[in-house]
């Protein structure tokens, strides 16, 4: 399958996002520069990687959702393509409008950088295909802004819809109903703040982060 | 011409940083303080002319994120 990472000035798991999309597809993906307006043709799996993006400047994401390539991200979202945001990521997707609600500063404005545990809400994704619902498993987060916000409207449809993918097991960071991950009304746009490519080999610590990348790959193959 | 944005909290929105500067001003004997929040100002020099639709949609796409944050325009009569 041909993916793509967009790589932005300030991306900095750009590179362990490559190897882990790489470990699982048997392709190395295409780094595309912000700076780019098009994707590699039948591009099959975009990944936003975490980082901070032109350095948290305005707000997290608020520039990189701006940026030239993302024009591109949203027309390929909008075809159905997979797109996974994480961290970093996450931010950019909900500044660009492909994911509702909002990453505030953390409420005990520490930045947090540990392992923490998740519960799995919903296993119908092409996300999360390989967990079962329900299923507790820890990736790490490192982030100083993960505390997702949006209305309580918004909550709820998330809510009914089944669309919280990951919530975090215990009190992290202040989220709205502990949201830790969330995809979009079709399914194909999925943003979390913790790193499942940080929990890909035994020496990470944890590979619960692999079965994402193997689910995501079995599920659009 | 100029113009200030100031992009604030919506209400209700919670605010870490109102909260710990809150807490800091209290830290150093001031009383009386029943809250506080935190937002941003962005002074833009404009070319004359430019309308109020104009920085608008400049705040809307940009500078806000009208999820969570309102924004407020104040020209600045040279």
């Amino acid at each position: 399958m041909k993916s793509a990472v967009i790589v932005f000035p300030g991306s900095n798991c750009d590179r362990d996002l490559a190897v882990a999309i790489e470990a699982v597809t048997g392709r190395a993906p295409a780094m595309v520069w912000h700076r780019d307006t098009e994707l590699p043709d039948g591009v099959g799996l975009i990944g936003i990687p975490g980082g901070f993006s032109y350095g948290d400047y305005l707000r997290s994401g608020a520039m990189a959702a701006r940026s030239p390539v993302m024009q591109a991200v949203v027309e390929a979202a909008g075809r159905g393509v997979p797109v996974l945001g994480i961290c970093n990521g996450f931010q950019v997707l909900t500044e660009a409008g492909l994911l509702p609600g909002a990453l505030m500063r953390n409420a005990g404005l520490s930045f947090i950088c540990r392992s923490v545990p998740l519960t799995v809400e919903n296993s119908q994704s092409i996300f999360t295909s390989a967990y079962r619902s329900g299923e507790e498993i820890a990736f790490p987060v490192a982030h100083h802004d993960g505390n997702y916000q949006a209305d309580s409207d918004t909550l709820d449809r998330l809510e009914g819809q089944g669309r919280i993918a990951f919530r975090y097991a215990e009190s992290v960071n202040g989220s709205a109903r502990q949201i830790a991950g969330i995809v979009n009304g079709a399914g194909n746009v999925l943003g979390l703040m913790p790193h499942p490519e940080r929990a890909f080999e035994p020496a990470h610590g944890g590979t619960d982060g692999r079965r994402l990348f193997e689910g995501l790959l079995e599920a659009v193959a | 011409m100029k113009a200030r944005v100031f992009v604030t909290l919506k209400p209700g929105v919670l605010d870490p940083q109102g909260k710990a500067i809150h807490h800091a001003l209290e830290g150093l004997g001031f009383s009386g303080i029943s809250d506080v929040r935190a937002g941003k100002l962005i002074e833009l020099d404009l070319a004359d002319g430019t309308s109020e639709a104009d920085i608008e949609a400049m705040c809307r796409k940009l500078l806000a994120n009208t999820v969570i944050e309102n924004f407020r325009i104040e020209q600045v009569v040279a």
